[in-house]
């Protein structure tokens, strides 16, 4: 073999091993994160308090905070089931001993409560400091978080009114969460590597085991449960909800909606702009009933500038504590039209 | 059933299909008087300039109508096309009551009408955790990093620009909310289809293996053995996947949605796609994969999406969904026209596999029959089941039953809440059945 020739083999040699690097077969796709922007994203934190920022919040600065940014959707006590379900009760001090919320097994739970459910309680931080309040996540520090959770930890008598939980103890919390022993996974519905190869459940093994009979499989059929009567009109006229031609037809349920009249045009840009997400026409939601502001404002002569103006840059205060988020995507000539609409008692 | 025979649109039968068995016996013994009379009778109910004709033929056919006899539409009169002015009624519709705020709530897709497995874009189910937003694509950023640096080489972050430069891969997957038809668990609850399990959608998506994208960071595989998956909304959900499927290049990160970008309120620009796991895993708007070597426990699987069981546990990271179909014509809240043949059309899916087999039964479960499946059947994708019948006038119920390329059965109410109670709320995939009285009207019941 000529030198030549072998160079030519080292160097495909070379090339070889180069290729064998991932990173090399996009070449030019994609850039390293900065330490900065890995900041920045990776808010997650995990059972194990990975990733928990440092910090401590009590159980009265907690109050504060809750009241004003939290109350008036999961009310005061975190038992409100007005907007969400309720965040507190159901729990018991024996609950806190076993880890398992008795109620659960017994069935007397109206409802279940975020406590009666979550075994982890990095998993609460985590939800909050990522999505809540619900008009601003991402926008509570912290403190703000630890305190929240202190005030939520006291509503359900798992620590006392002057506790202040921090990245210090809360893994001590941890050992008192009421359902912290609630959860399993010895199930066949996790799709990766099983419990006895170092993952979750049972590999996939599906615990209902039903058999394809085909002929006479059974001398009689019983009903479990039928359509109640009271329900059946309960989704409007299924009529419409069908076409009026093929092989079946829709059932007449009520009355037809199809030659309605049709919405507003100024309710048709509240929806494309999402106002109705947090305002009724006639009722509140997370913001008060468009039928409030009517009241409180068709009096006053600067209403139409004041409220346009709010309606793009937010606010907060007028209706209780949770704020009016910033909508700079409506139009000023838009926000206009849509508060005039409003005063003028909104359909 | 009688009104019906008025309605708009309806085809009507020969006359001598308005004849009652009596009457007919009476023609066939010679009283030819008596037809010409029962059928002016029939024909009194309909409207009068029908009648008129209809001894020659059907109007529609002997006039011709202006459709027919004059100039259509010019192309691009509609630069991006919309369904007919006749198609108003499949809608995606909310359920009363569901939820307190637009913004946490489900909007389900209209089975009820739909044909083969695609669902059009705009009539996939919605289900937001904290609102839909609209990305400015140019502005989208996903990035790839660890959990810990040891388990990654090169955290990254990648534009569209970049991801849309990648090999990519289409393929058609079902995607299911794991709370379809979990208000039905205890007792019947919704009127039709749409409401009982319209929270399932079927697309051909496009994008890129995730697996090439861990690759090109350099991931360890040997300690990183789950991703969480996190949105860009205001929710920024999350979501635990095990690497096992991450590797077998089955997950991709989806810009493509039935041959266009996705739709906003399904994720625009970028979403995972986790092929037979629930529609929650299936994170819209990704900004972010983080690798690690333990689950995360997130909001929606320590809080939501975990099944609650008789004995008071919760099960969590239940994730697959197991074998499921429905018979989504006919089905509840509609009626049959008329005695006589019709095509009993359904979907079946499993987060398994492939669709092996669909049995449809008319007598509640006693007796079965196999169904025709529509092929080819795609892996983890609906599956379009047809079987004849003809109504003989009499009450039925009708019922599907899947069968999945592991064996795996579907089971009936009795079957799955005996194992698993009536409070899990999600992965409710019993039988369904479909009760028909004689007036033709269908509704929804439970058979144990």
């Amino acid at each position: 073999m000529s030198r030549f020739s072998k160079s030519i083999l080292s160097l495909a040699f070379a090339a070889v091993a180069t290729s064998a690097f991932a990173f090399e077969t996009y070449k030019g796709i994609g850039r390293p994160a900065t330490p900065a922007e890995i900041k920045a994203w990776d808010i997650d934190i995990r059972p194990d308090f990975k990733g928990l920022p440092k910090g401590a919040g009590s159980v009265s600065q907690g109050e504060v905070v809750f009241e004003e940014k939290c109350a008036s959707c999961h009310g005061t006590f975190g038992e409100s089931n007005e907007v969400f379900t309720p965040l507190v009760g159901g729990t018991t001090k024996d609950d806190i001993k076993t880890g398992h919320v008795k109620a659960l097994a017994s069935g007397d739970l109206p409802q279940r409560t975020t406590f009666t459910k979550v075994a982890t309680i990095s998993t609460l931080f985590d939800y909050i400091q990522r999505a809540m309040p619900w008009t601003s996540p991402k926008s509570l520090q912290p403190d703000e978080i630890y305190g929240i959770l202190a005030y939520l930890l006291n509503l359900s008598e798992i620590v006392p009114a002057d506790f202040v939980l921090s990245d210090k103890n809360i893994a001590d919390i941890q050992k008192m969460m009421p359902n912290r022993n609630g959860m399993k996974t010895d199930h066949g519905m996790w799709p990766g590597a099983p419990a006895s190869k170092g993952g979750i459940g049972n590999g996939g093994k599906p615990d209902v085991q039903a058999k394809a009979c085909m002929k006479n499989c059974k001398t009689e059929v019983l009903i479990g449960s039928i359509m109640p009567d009271y329900a059946r009109n309960a989704h409007g006229n299924l009529e419409d909800q069908n076409r009026n031609f093929g092989p079946v037809r829709g059932v007449k349920t009520g009355e037809s909606t199809v030659s309605a009249p049709k919405n507003s045009p100024e309710l048709e840009m509240a929806t494309i702009s999402g106002c109705m997400a947090c305002h009724g026409l006639n009722n509140k939601i997370v913001g008060p009933g468009y039928n409030e502001i009517q009241l409180r404002y068709k009096d006053q002569t600067d209403a139409e500038d004041r409220l346009s103006r709010k309606v793009r840059a937010g606010g907060q205060g007028a209706w209780g504590s949770i704020p009016m988020p910033a909508n700079e995507h409506v139009k000023d000539a838009d926000a206009k039209t849509l508060v005039k609409w409003i005063l003028s008692g909104a359909k | 059933m009688g009104n019906l025979l008025e309605q708009a649109g309806r085809l009507r039968p020969a006359p001598e299909n308005f004849l009652s068995d009596e009457q007919v016996k009476a023609v066939a013994s010679g009283r030819r008087d008596f037809l010409r009379k029962s059928f002016l009778a029939a024909s009194a109910a309909l409207a009068a300039p029908v009648v008129a004709r209809a001894t020659e033929g059907d109007p529609n056919i002997l006039t011709n109508p202006a459709w027919t006899t004059s100039l259509g539409q010019p192309v691009a009169a509609r630069p991006y096309g919309t369904p007919s002015q006749f198609e108003s009624q499949l809608l995606r519709r909310e359920s009363p009551g569901l939820a307190r705020v637009g913004g946490a709530s489900v909007s389900f897709c209209p089975l009820q009408g739909l044909f083969g497995i695609i669902t059009p874009s705009g009539l996939h189910f919605e289900r937001h955790h904290q609102g839909w937003v609209d990305i400015d694509p140019s502005k989208h950023r996903f990035m790839v990093n660890g959990s810990d640096d040891s388990l990654i080489k090169r955290p990254k972050v990648y534009t569209l620009d970049e991801l849309m430069r990648m090999p990519s891969v289409s393929r058609i997957h079902f995607v299911e909310c794991g709370a379809n038809s979990g208000v039905e668990w205890a007792n019947v609850a919704v009127p039709t289809v749409q409401y009982t399990h319209g929270m399932v959608s079927c697309s051909e998506f496009t994008g890129v293996p995730l697996k090439h994208l861990l690759d090109d960071c350099g991931v360890d595989y040997k300690k990183a053995r789950y991703v969480l998956a996190e949105g860009a909304d205001g929710s920024s959900m999350t979501r635990t996947i095990p690497m096992e499927m991450v590797e077998s290049g089955e997950v991709f990160v989806a810009y493509g949605q039935n041959g266009e970008m996705l739709r906003p309120e399904n994720g625009y620009p970028l979403r995972l796609v986790v092929p037979g796991v629930q529609g929650v895993s299936w994170v819209k708007w990704l900004r972010r994969i983080e690798v690690g070597d333990k689950p995360y426990a997130t909001k929606d699987e320590a809080v939501h999406y975990i099944d609650l069981m008789p004995d008071g546990q919760h099960r969590q990271y239940t994730s697959i969904h197991e074998a499921k179909s429905v018979i989504t014509t006919p089905s509840g809240g509609q009626t049959l026209l008329d005695k006589g043949f019709y095509n009993i059309s359904g979907i079946a899916w499993s987060g398994r596999g492939r669709i092996k087999r669909v049995d449809v039964s008319f007598d509640g479960g006693i007796n079965w029959q196999t169904a025709r499946l529509e092929g080819p059947i795609q892996n983890k994708a609906l599956t379009r089941f047809n079987a004849p019948w003809v109504w003989d006038g009499k009450p039925a119920l009708l019922q599907s039953r899947a069968i999945d390329e592991t064996g795996y059965v579907q089971p009936s109410y009795g079957q799955l809440r005996a194992v698993r109670g009536s409070k899990s709320i999600y992965h409710n995939n019993a039988i369904q059945s479909w009760k028909v009285v004689e007036s033709g009207e269908i509704s929804n019941v439970q058979v144990l």
